[in-house]
């Protein structure tokens, strides 16, 4: 049975990285809003699996603030967000996709050398999880990177924290003191983001970073 | 629950905080602020005296004692500070009555979260205090809503989530790595447990932990190459704020990281953390001078100062045994207590000039003089020279370096040489010669500049040998 604790596990986190490179290559803030979306749903399975073969009940509440916030909540909020702005057009990049990807493909090779490596003595299963995490999390880094735009970098985040929350539910017996206050946390970054967003928005009609940009440096 | 001195130093803010959130007007809630301010300060005081043994959350132990006198002590001032620099604000019309009442209840928010950071004894609920006092920080520095101000807190707020991001993963790890020793649960997150037991973790989960948290925590102690929210933060924000961040909040993150470095030193088997530290140390000295010379904005100029003391301190820490962590610790101090004296005159400074452009000031000695003189005063300490206080930490840094690693201590020197360059290029603008700008008298608070340039003078002078043996002390503990 152990086995396929196992393979359901892994299967979950590695869809996860699999979603995030989705996410890498979205131009649309509307499509990117979905796969986040699909993204925290699977977080939010995953976490309940872990909860699962852990048999911490206390991780089934993570799962559900993953579901409900992340999956349902933010992403209609941020929605609205776009719809009212009347930002649904293609979202500028840095970078091409191509090179985006490749770039992806990078940190997952990096953090499946770091991690395996260094974990060589801990259970496989808490091994995988924390270096599809640490994947997901440098992928969510690469997203804040590689976009310009507010809306965009706002989702990278919060990609970037559902790889956190993916190891700290890896990590056997964590103190729920800490899942909760990773949830919490984000929602407190949302709330932030959120009058960050609308205040841009009021001063400027625009939430494009681009447009803020007058002040690399020094006003001279 | 039994309220001891511990507990009273969070509670004073929290509800403090709460209290400010819906009282009106400046008279009332300006002193409010300092009084809650003073408060804490004197219940911080006590625990040199009656000290709680350590619980499951919360601790006090030599090391962090020194940093909650200290945060609490320039948390008072700053407050006094303060009232007189936003009363000013109000008046001229670049703070509204209702962002005051926001302020006010943030700036005790930060104390919380800067005492939390310091007494937890559990690596997630420090994680935590630093989230909360980051994002504090992110809305204050937005406060003024104009084009700059929002965004340098819009930068502010992307990489220090991501070095916070960053932190939290690092100490995921150091759980991972506690696991097996201590168990599973709570134990495995208690600083006190895990420095116990930290000889027998996997080293190599160790040092990868340490180099997350590095990069952290890191970011918010604003070590090069991780400092590019620093500059903007500081000059947007209202200046008490930049105070505050300067003194207090980057010492936080940088006892974070030290706490995490003890961890390391214990494990016999894991990657000596110091040269990491001593690296970017002398990276973000070397880069902060040379950025020194092109700044025209006054408090940002200071900001890239606090980048280079930081980088010293990180520097003296890195070093590690007991000289140069004494002289890391009394640099630590001096220079919240200098950098903070700066910005309390540069806030009336700019004020009386109605803008932080270091062209549009000048001869301020003779328009302003008391003002003048005080920023000369605190500019000639930060500098280094004799015989204030930073001169005796600067000094004590680079000679025990020499004794050890004398190319480290040629770089190191050189860095400091360049930055006291380029303040004096600026200061002698700033201070001398034709008035320019606006001359108005300055209606300002003095006392807590004052207050902290006479702590340095004297601490250069004389150190009480209570405190002398209290950092030796503390040294020791940090090996």
């Amino acid at each position: 049975m152990r086995g396929l604790d196992f393979d359901v596990a892994h299967l979950l986190a590695g869809s996860l990285v699999l979603i995030s490179f989705l996410q890498l290559y979205q131009d649309r803030l509307y499509a990117l809003l979905n796969v986040f979306a699909v993204h925290a749903v699977v977080l939010a399975l995953s976490v309940a699996w872990q909860a699962h073969i852990q048999d911490a009940p206390h991780l089934y509440v993570t799962a559900a603030i993953a579901l409900v916030f992340k999956a349902f909540v933010i992403p209609v909020a941020l929605h609205r967000i776009i719809v009212r702005l009347g930002i649904h057009r293609e979202i500028e990049k840095v970078v091409g996709v191509g090179t985006a990807m490749l770039l992806g493909m990078g940190l997952v090779a990096l953090s499946m050398v770091v991690m395996l490596r260094v974990t060589a003595e801990a259970d496989p299963l808490a091994r995988e999880d924390l270096a599809f995490a640490l994947a997901v999390v440098l992928i969510g880094l690469l997203m804040m990177v590689t976009r310009r735009n507010a809306v965009s970098q706002v989702v990278g985040f919060m990609s970037l924290e559902n790889g956190l929350v993916l190891a700290a539910t890896g990590a056997k017996g964590m103190p729920l003191v800490v899942e909760i206050s990773v949830a919490f946390s984000i929602l407190i970054a949302f709330i932030v983001i959120g009058i960050f967003l609308f205040r841009i928005r009021e001063r400027f009609d625009t939430v494009d970073l681009d447009a803020l940009d007058s002040r690399r440096g020094e006003r001279q | 629950m039994n309220f001891d001195a511990l507990t009273v130093v969070l509670v004073i803010p929290a509800l403090a905080a709460a209290l400010l959130a819906v009282l009106p007007g400046y008279w009332l809630t300006a002193r409010l602020n300092v009084i809650a301010a003073l408060g804490t300060f004197l219940v911080a005081l006590l625990l040199f005296f009656a000290r709680p043994p350590a619980g499951q959350y919360l601790h006090v132990d030599d090391l962090n004692n020194v940093f909650i006198v200290l945060t609490t002590f320039v948390g008072f001032t700053a407050s006094v500070f303060s009232a007189s620099y936003i009363g000013h604000e109000l008046e001229t019309g670049r703070l509204t009555p209702r962002f005051l009442r926001f302020y006010h209840a943030m700036y005790q928010v930060l104390m919380f979260a800067m005492n939390l950071a310091l007494v937890a004894n559990n690596i997630g609920v420090m994680w935590v205090a630093i989230e909360l006092a980051t994002l504090t920080t992110v809305l204050m520095v937005g406060i003024y809503r104009t084009h700059e101000a929002l965004e340098a807190a819009w930068k502010y707020f992307i990489l220090g989530s991501v070095g916070i991001a960053l932190a939290l993963f690092g100490t995921i790890l150091v759980y991972m790595a506690a696991r097996p020793v201590i168990g599973e649960g709570l134990d495995a997150m208690v600083w006190t447990m895990l420095i116990m037991h930290a000889a027998q973790f996997d080293p190599a989960l160790l040092n990868v932990a340490f180099v997350f948290l590095l990069l952290g925590y890191g970011t918010k102690v604003g070590l090069a190459p991780l400092h590019a929210w620093l500059p903007d933060a500081h000059a947007e924000g209202p200046t008490p704020i930049s105070a505050v961040l300067s003194g207090l909040l980057l010492n936080v993150a940088l006892y974070a990281l030290l706490r995490f470095k003890m961890l390391l030193a214990v494990n016999p088997k894991a990657v000596a953390p110091g040269p990491l530290m001593v690296t970017m140390g002398l990276i973000s000295v070397v880069f902060a001078a040379f950025m020194l010379y092109r700044r025209r904005d006054i408090k940002r100029m200071f900001a890239y100062s606090s980048i280079e003391h930081m980088g010293i301190i990180a520097f003296a820490f890195g070093m590690g045994g007991p000289l140069a962590n004494f002289a890391g610790l009394l640099h630590m101090t001096m220079h919240s207590l200098t950098k903070s004296a700066i910005f309390f005159a540069v806030g009336h400074v700019a004020q009386v000039k109605g803008t932080q452009q270091i062209a549009s000031m000048g001869g301020l000695t003779e328009t302003n003089p008391v003002l003048g003189w005080g920023l000369v005063l605190g500019v000639v300490a930060i500098a280094g020279l004799p015989p204030l206080g930073i001169f005796m930490s600067e000094f004590l840094v680079v000679t025990s370096t020499f004794a050890r690693e004398p190319w480290l201590a040629i770089i190191l020197g050189f860095g400091i040489l360049i930055g006291v360059g380029a303040l004096f290029l600026r200061l002698n603008t700033i201070a001398f010669g034709a008035p320019r700008g606006t001359t108005a008298k300055a209606k300002a608070s003095y006392v807590p500049m004052f207050a902290h340039l006479a702590l340095v003078l004297t601490a250069g002078v004389y150190m009480p040998p209570a405190l002398v043996s209290w950092f030796q002390n503390v040294a020791k503990l940090l090996g």
